[in-house]
C-alpha cells in the first residue's frame, strides 16, 4: 500500500469516508499519520464550536456576576463554581449518563398550529453531547477570566464614559467590552489552548465512537494497542497538537495586536506561564 | 454488615439502602478514595523535585542543560496531558522490560518487536508472571506516580521558574553587597523570597492535580471512576441488590466529592496566602 493509497483510505476516515475497517496488519507510517490527522478534525470541530459559543455565554456570565442583581449573580456564581471545581473527565461521564436517561423517543412540543419533535438521541452522540459539555466547561473558565478583567477596568474609563453621557448598552459596547477583552486576552488565549487540549478526553469518557469515527487520540491509542509500539503514534499526535497550539497562539497574537493598537506599549500575548495555570 | 441485611430482597426503603451502601464492593469504592488521596500525596514530592530540577535547568549557565529544561517544559505544555498519561505507562513499562531483557536473557536473539507484538523473555517480565496480584497493582501505581511526576513536574518547573524571576533584583543585589557568594545568595535570599510568588501558581497546580486524578482510571487502576462504572451499572435479579442503571447517580456523587475536595483546598490555600503574605506589600 503506497502512501497515496493510505491517504485516500484514511485521510477522511474520521468523517466516515474511505476505508470502512481500520488498518489491522502491515500498518505503515502513512496510515498512522493520515488516520490520526483525520481524527484531529474532530478535535478542531469540538474546540471551535465550544470556544465560539462559550465566548458569548462567558461574557454574559461575567457581566451577570459583576453587575447583575443577586437573583442572576447567584446562579452564575454557582455555575462557575461547579464547572471549575470538578474534573472535566467526570463531567463527561456524568453528562453522558444523564443524556442516556432522557427518554429516547424525544419530546413532542406542541405549538398549537404545528408540533416540533425534538430528538434527544443526538445528545448521546459525541458531536452534540460532548460539544455541549465542552461549551459549558469553557464558559465557566472563561467567565472567571472575564470576571477578573471586568473588575479591573480602570475607574477613570467608566467615569469618562459617564461624562460623555453614555449609558447602558452603548457604554458596554464601546468601553466595557473592549477593555475587558484587552485585559483578559492573555489568559483567555491560554484557556483556548487548554480547551483544545481537553477535546482529547471526549472519546475516553463515556461517549462512544460511532462506527469508530473519533478524534486523533482515539486512533493514536488504537495504533499503540495494535502495534504494541507507543513510540510512533503518540509522537505523531503530539506533533499535531503542537502545530494547532502554535496556530492558536498565532491567531490570538493577531487579535491582541488589534486590541492593543491604541496602547503605548502593547503587552505581548505569548504562551504565558503564570496566567495559563488558572485552569 | 448489619444483621437485617441477611436477606436483602425482603427489605426495602432506608434499610435496603443502608445495606446496599455497605456491601463489600461499596467498601472497595470507599477504599479507592484512599487511592486517590494516596496518589495526591505520594506524587507531590517527586513533582516538586522534578519541578525544581526543571526550573534550575532553565536557569543553568550551561546551554545544553538550559535547552533541555526549556524543551521539557514546553513539550509537556504543548501536548494534552492525557496523551502523556496514555504514552508514559506503556513506554516506561517497555523500556524497563527491554533493559531487563538485555541483562537477563542476553542469549535471546532477534528484535523485541516481532510483527505486532512486543516480546521479551519470561524472566524479563515486569513484574514477573508469577508475582502475586498486589505486586502487579503496586507496579501499575508506581508507573502512574512517575507519569504524574513527569507531567506535573513540567508545570511546576514553569511556576518555579517564573517565581524565581519575580524576586526583586534589589534583594539579590543587597545580598551580594553583604558579601554573600552566589550559592549563599541563592539559598539564603533567592529561594526563601521566591515562595510568596510561587504560592498562587502552586495552589493552582494542586487544583489541576486534583482534577487530573480521575485519569488514573485510564491507566487501568481501580480508582473511584472504575467503581462508579462497575457498581452503577444495571444489576439484574441475579444479584443480591438488583437496580436499574444508576451510573448517573454515582457520577453525580463523584462530582460532589471533587467539588468538596477543591473547595476545601481553596479554603486552606486562602489561609496559607494570608499567612505567607503577612507584612509583604503584595497586592492581592
Amino acid at each position: 500500500m503506497t502512501c497515496a493509497d493510505s491517504f485516500f483510505a484514511y485521510a477522511f476516515r474520521a468523517l466516515g469516508y474511505g476505508e470502512r475497517l481500520l488498518p489491522k496488519s502491515d500498518i505503515t507510517l502513512c496510515d498512522q499519520i493520515f488516520l490520526i490527522g483525520s481524527g484531529m478534525m474532530w478535535n478542531v470541530y469540538f474546540a471551535l464550536i465550544a470556544i465560539l459559543f462559550g465566548f458569548v455565554f462567558a461574557t454574559a456570565l461575567a457581566y451577570a456576576r459583576v453587575n447583575a442583581p443577586p437573583i442572576l449573580r447567584w446562579p452564575a456564581d454557582a455555575f462557575v463554581f461547579i464547572f471549575r471545581g470538578s474534573p472535566l473527565f467526570i463531567q463527561f461521564f456524568f453528562a453522558y449518563e444523564l443524556f442516556v436517561q432522557i427518554p429516547r423517543s424525544g419530546f413532542e412540543i406542541s405549538l398549537g398550529f404545528m408540533t416540533l419533535s425534538a430528538s434527544t438521541s443526538w445528545l448521546t452522540k459525541a458531536w452534540l453531547g460532548a460539544t455541549i459539555v465542552l461549551f459549558l466547561n469553557t464558559s465557566a473558565y472563561s467567565a472567571e477570566i472575564f470576571t477578573g478583567a471586568l473588575r479591573s477596568i480602570p475607574k477613570g474609563d467608566m467615569e469618562a464614559a459617564d461624562a460623555y453621557g453614555m449609558s447602558g448598552f452603548s457604554k458596554f459596547r464601546r468601553i466595557v467590552f473592549p477593555t475587558m477583552l484587552r485585559l483578559a486576552w492573555p489568559s483567555y488565549s491560554n484557556e483556548a489552548i487548554f480547551l483544545f487540549h481537553s477535546t482529547a478526553l471526549v472519546f475516553f469518557s463515556g461517549f462512544p465512537a460511532w462506527r469508530r469515527e473519533a478524534d486523533g487520540l482515539y486512533y493514536a491509542s488504537y495504533f499503540a494497542e495494535s502495534t504494541f509500539n507507543p513510540f510512533i503514534p503518540y509522537p505523531i499526535i503530539a506533533v499535531y497538537f503542537i502545530f494547532f497550539t502554535l496556530l492558536i497562539v498565532g491567531f490570538f497574537g493577531l487579535v491582541s495586536k488589534r486590541l492593543n493598537k491604541h496602547m503605548a506599549e502593547p503587552p505581548k500575548v505569548k504562551f504565558k506561564l503564570g496566567a495559563m495555570l488558572t485552569r | 454488615m448489619f444483621e437485617f441485611c441477611a436477606d436483602p430482597k425482603s427489605i426495602d426503603g432506608l434499610a435496603w439502602l443502608s445495606c446496599y451502601l455497605t456491601t463489600p464492593k461499596h467498601a472497595s469504592m470507599y477504599y479507592s478514595i484512599l487511592t486517590v488521596l494516596g496518589l495526591l500525596f505520594l506524587a507531590v514530592p517527586p513533582i516538586m523535585m522534578l519541578g525544581f530540577a526543571g526550573a534550575l535547568a532553565r536557569r543553568s549557565h550551561i546551554a545544553p542543560v538550559r535547552w533541555f529544561g526549556l524543551g521539557y517544559t514546553s513539550i509537556v505544555r504543548g501536548v494534552p496531558d492525557i496523551v502523556f498519561f496514555l504514552f508514559f505507562p506503556i513506554a516506561l513499562d517497555q523500556a524497563v522490560e527491554y533493559m531487563r531483557h538485555k541483562i537477563k536473557c542476553p542469549d535471546v536473539m532477534g528484535s523485541v518487536y516481532q510483527g505486532n507484538d512486543f516480546v521479551v523473555c519470561q524472566a524479563a517480565k515486569m513484574p514477573l508472571g508469577t508475582s502475586p496480584q498486589w505486586i502487579h497493582e503496586a507496579w501499575g501505581f508506581t508507573l502512574a506516580i512517575i507519569t504524574f511526576a513527569i507531567v506535573f513536574g513540567a508545570f511546576t518547573a514553569n511556576t518555579l521558574h517564573g517565581a524565581l524571576a519575580a524576586v526583586p533584583r534589589a534583594q539579590l543585589e543587597t545580598a551580594r553587597a553583604f558579601g554573600m557568594s552566589d550559592r549563599q545568595t541563592f539559598w539564603r535570599v533567592h529561594l526563601p523570597q521566591m515562595w510568596v510568588y510561587a504560592l498562587p501558581g502552586l495552589s493552582n497546580l494542586w487544583m489541576i492535580l486534583i482534577k487530573a486524578t480521575p485519569l488514573l482510571f485510564l491507566l487501568g487502576i481501580k480508582d473511584i471512576v472504575y467503581w462508579a462504572k462497575e457498581l452503577g451499572g444495571m444489576k439484574t435479579q441475579a444479584y443480591a441488590y438488583p437496580h436499574p442503571d444508576w451510573r448517573v447517580w454515582y457520577f453525580g456523587a463523584l462530582l460532589v466529592f471533587y467539588l468538596l475536595l477543591t473547595w476545601l483546598s481553596q479554603r486552606v490555600f486562602d489561609r496559607v496566602f494570608a499567612r505567607a503574605s503577612r507584612g509583604m506589600a503584595v497586592a492581592r
